[in-house]
């Protein structure tokens, strides 16, 4: 099939960016979406233009790396798919196809379709760990878990911090994405000594990233590949409250 | 042979002896420590952020040393480790099916085919029970059983359930649990941590690793950075095949360089070929997705009985089918190794029994599965694996049979370590995928992640430690002659890259550089083929360095540059590779070489001639030298693989 892309391309972070249009033939349904942008940076390469700038790694959906607004969706039209993952059968000949970087102020633009997120590190650093030092562990079997709490856990920690939350909310808030960490760890027995000073400094971090604040719209639940539910979030919102109730108080208050 | 030289032996003289259950306790007791004042004087470089770099670098980090530790991604929870899907062997036994640290050590040797060192081994056998009490204790969300203790799947190659896992993304789960660690030691400022930073060469001071050069790959500054020991964690090398389970930008500069400067590369055709990924479709292909090897506990394998068979699975009726591992393997059927799965597909289809519409294709049939246990369950075990397969190829498996195909998926060879995990280069320490050390010529399913992990959280802090202590080392800063020339040489190197401006793309090279590696050194070698491929290695060689595009130019982020960096690396380590596999006149685990198996089409081995580990020097004139480590068995006695 044949179709026209509009790419976002931008030199560099000080750059103003700009779309530009770019014709496609001969695209088979059976390409991944990169790999039809591996045939476009081709061509562009034997053109003598510089080839579009986009993360991707694993391309198998689970290291998160790929970030590509396509069509003003989070990693495109199918439900529950990355970017890497999608493949043209999921478009038709002809089709205009618009593709962006993800466009929040805490991810700033590195180069075309390119963003930093370090910002999500920076998150877990504050608290998005259970502190484990090597060698300190007990027997595994020591403390049993319910099925029931760990397959919830499970559903949380499949997060693969891609941001795809981020760019769909109107807010550009990272929210979903500090409360799967919260909910996998506060449901787990092993989470609990942190639980409180954990939710604390994850959305001070969160807000001090320049992220935005959560308004309840829902738009990255429904664009996370993953399918992280929207109410992780009330999850982190009552450990939060909780947790600024007892911040005065004392220990096994 | 005229493509190389052969040099002294060369010895394990780390290796401890003794009882075997006793020589890792003993080690460890006589090697010195550093006091904890002391570490904090001390640098240690990490290289890679997988499971194995991760987890060194947060206990090292947690023992005070001041750790610096770089990944070519944009943030340390993307290494590739992040990818496994299966699960993680340990010899907890908690199913009393008759598991223990020594059987985990004798299936872990057996389905190395007798090329790996068994005091390593019962070290990872030993440790691996430590490695999921201290991902429980992280938080590491493994599949648990209504009781709320802990479940266990079997994997290829073993008749115990020792396996752990989190559904099909085990990796994930796991390297999550080290992120975070990692994450954790970063907030408190004792690791530096430098993303998007692509290590291109390492510096050496009066014999001893001392840094590397390293390149922002967002701005493009090229710096060096010194250190008291250099850790590499970098991975493995399936991407010279260009298609491979590999995430796109693995590759092996890291250890190239490393070995370039005189750390040994050790058995580099060791390469595995794993059973269950889906089929290319067409030449647009950039990667090939693997299928877990889990799904052969339930899913069963065949093609049809005659050749050409075009009609649907579903209208083939039982008796024409070939359950052919079910028939060839009556004991292990379906569960066999990955390198006897592997060839056994390739037979069929070499014999036109092949399926889809490349014939290059096997069916993975779960009806008999959905039919006993109901879709419920197969979903509950499966489900993500079934959407991605779908996802990919438009079909339900469900209702119509998985289309498998090998794929280069895991690489045994690496650069050469002692048994402290300290390359032929003092200083200078290789862990992970990255080395070679402990799956021999073929790895059993479920062994990368527990080797990662023992190597990151249990082995290197304990021996780097013993290394370090014999120190301190002079202080030596940037400016030194070697670090400047080193440097020198990685801006030279990508000025020549992108001043050739020549008529095709670096990818359009890695890819016939990976059908050329496919074809000649892939599931099946001979001395012809391995030849052949050596010229063309050669000649494609030279056309790179002459017609090469690299657009644009190294002051910013240029992923032509870096993927043109890597290409050649790839083009140097293909050809030793080649020669690795031309010089073992036998075949054992991932190397099969045509002119070496049994009657009935199995690999011979001849421990004779072969049981050695097979060390090359780099040389700089195109002719290495072979070293050769003896390799003894006094636990595992070597026979003939069967898994009938």
């Amino acid at each position: 099939m044949n179709l026209t892309l509009r790419i976002w391309r931008q030199h560099g972070p000080e750059d103003k960016g700009r779309m530009v249009t770019y014709p496609v033939q001969d695209v088979s349904p059976d390409m991944s979406f990169l790999e039809m942008l591996d045939v476009l940076n081709e061509r562009l390469i034997l053109d003598g233009e510089e080839p579009v700038a986009f993360d991707h790694d694993c391309r198998e959906g689970i290291c998160g790396a790929c970030s590509l607004m396509i069509n003003g969706e989070a990693h495109g039209p199918q439900r529950g798919t990355t970017a890497c993952q999608l493949h043209m059968r999921q478009f038709s000949d002809g089709d205009t196809i618009d593709i962006e970087p993800w466009r929040a102020r805490a991810f700033p633009v590195v180069k075309d379709l390119v963003v930093n997120r370090n910002a999500f590190d920076q998150i877990i650093a504050a608290g998005g760990y259970v502190t484990a030092p090597t060698g300190s562990a007990p027997e595994a079997h020591s403390v049993p878990v319910p099925k029931a709490d760990a397959d919830a856990a499970f559903s949380s920690a499949a997060c693969i911090g891609c941001g795809a939350c981020v760019a769909a909310c109107p807010n550009g808030s990272g929210m979903l994405f500090t409360a799967a960490k919260i909910t996998q760890l506060s449901l787990l027995p092993q989470g609990q000594p942190e639980r409180y000073t954990r939710v604390i400094g994850m959305v001070d971090a969160h807000d001090e990233a320049g992220f935005g604040g959560c308004t309840n719209v829902g738009e990255c639940a429904s664009a996370c590949p993953k399918g992280i539910p929207l109410n992780t979030i009330g999850r982190l919102n009552r450990d939060y409250l909780k947790a600024t109730a007892k911040r005065s108080g004392t220990p096994g208050s | 042979m005229d493509l190389y030289t052969s040099g002294d032996p060369i010895a394990d003289t780390r290796a401890p002896d003794g009882p075997i259950e006793t020589r890792w306790d003993r080690h460890r007791f006589e090697m010195k420590l550093v006091n904890p004042a002391n570490r904090r004087k001390m640098t240690v470089i990490v290289v890679g952020t997988g499971l194995a770099g991760g987890s060194a670098a947060a206990t090292l980090a947690e023992q005070g040393y001041r750790v610096r530790s770089y990944c070519y991604q944009d943030s340390p929870r993307r290494a590739h480790s992040i990818a496994a899907q299966g699960g993680i062997n340990a010899a907890k036994n908690y199913r009393n099916d008759g598991d223990s640290v020594h059987r985990l050590f004798y299936d872990t040797v057996k389905g190395g085919d007798f090329r790996s060192r068994e005091s390593n081994v019962h070290r990872l056998a030993e440790v691996s029970v430590n490695i999921i009490d201290q991902c429980v204790a992280q938080g590491v969300p493994f599949a648990r059983e209504y009781g709320g203790l802990l479940d266990t799947r079997s994997f290829g190659g073993a008749q115990v359930q020792r396996t752990f896992y989190a559904r099909g993304q085990t990796g994930q789960q796991l390297l999550l649990g080290a992120y975070q660690a990692l994450e954790r030691q970063i907030g408190l400022g004792n690791v530096e941590m430098n993303a998007r930073h692509e290590m291109l060469e390492l510096v050496i001071v009066d014999g001893r690793a001392r840094g590397i050069v390293v390149r922002d790959m967002v701005t493009g500054e090229i710096s060096t950075e010194m250190a008291d020991a250099v850790v590499l964690a970098s991975g493995g090398y399936g991407n010279v095949f260009y298609l491979s389970t590999n995430a796109k930008g693995c590759n092996v500069t890291a250890s190239w360089r490393a070995h370039r400067k005189g750390a040994y590369f050790a058995n580099p055709c060791y390469t595995q070929i794993h059973p269950t990924c889906i089929p290319v479709s067409g030449d647009h292909q950039s990667k090939l997705t693997l299928m877990s090897e889990s799904l052969r506990n339930d899913g069963r394998v065949w093609v049809p009985k005659a050749k050409g068979d075009q009609r649907s699975p579903r209208d083939i009726p039982e008796d024409e089918r070939d359950y052919y591992l079910e028939r060839i393997y009556p004991s292990f059927g379906n569960l066999v190794p990955r390198d006897i799965a592997s060839r056994a597909a390739k037979n069929v289809c070499d014999e036109g029994r092949g399926v889809g519409p490349t014939g290059l294709g096997v069916y993975l049939d779960f009806a008999d599965a959905i039919n006993r246990l109901g879709r419920k369950a197969i979903e509950a075990k499966y489900g993500n694996l079934f959407e991605m397969y779908e996802r990919i190829t438009g079909e339900d498996p469900y209702e119509v049979p998985m289309r498998i195909y090998p794929a280069v998926h895991y690489t045994m060879g690496g650069l050469w370590v002692d048994y402290d995990l300290q390359s032929s280069i003092p200083g200078l320490f290789v862990i992970g995928e990255a080395n070679f050390s402990d799956h021999g010529a073929n790895r059993l399913g479920a062994s990368a992640l527990m080797q990662g992990l023992a190597d990151g959280y249990f082995v290197l802090p304990n021996t780097l430690a013993n290394y370090l202590a014999s120190g301190p080392l002079d202080q030596v800063d940037a400016s030194h002659p070697e670090a400047v020339a080193a440097r020198t040489d990685v801006e030279e190197r990508i000025k020549r890259l992108l001043a050739i401006n020549g008529d095709r793309t670096v990818d359009s090279f890695h890819r016939e550089l990976g059908q050329i590696m496919w074809e000649h050194c892939g599931m099946e070698r001979s001395e012809a083929g391995l030849r052949k491929a050596i010229d063309e290695i050669r000649s494609l060689r030279e056309q790179f360095w002459q017609r090469v595009r690299v657009p644009g130019d190294g002051e910013g982020l240029n992923q032509s540059l870096e993927k043109a960096g890597r290409v050649a690396d790839f083009f140097e380590l293909a050809e030793l590779m080649c020669i690795d596999a031309l010089h073992r006149e036998e075949s054992c685990g991932g190397h099969f070489r045509a002119e070496y198996q049994t009657p009935d089409g199995e690999a011979q081995r001849d421990d004779d001639r072969f049981a050695y580990v097979a060390a090359w020097e780099y040389t700089g004139t195109g002719e290495p030298v072979l070293h050769k480590e003896d390799l003894t068995f006094e636990y595992v006695h070597p026979t003939q693989r069967s898994y009938k």
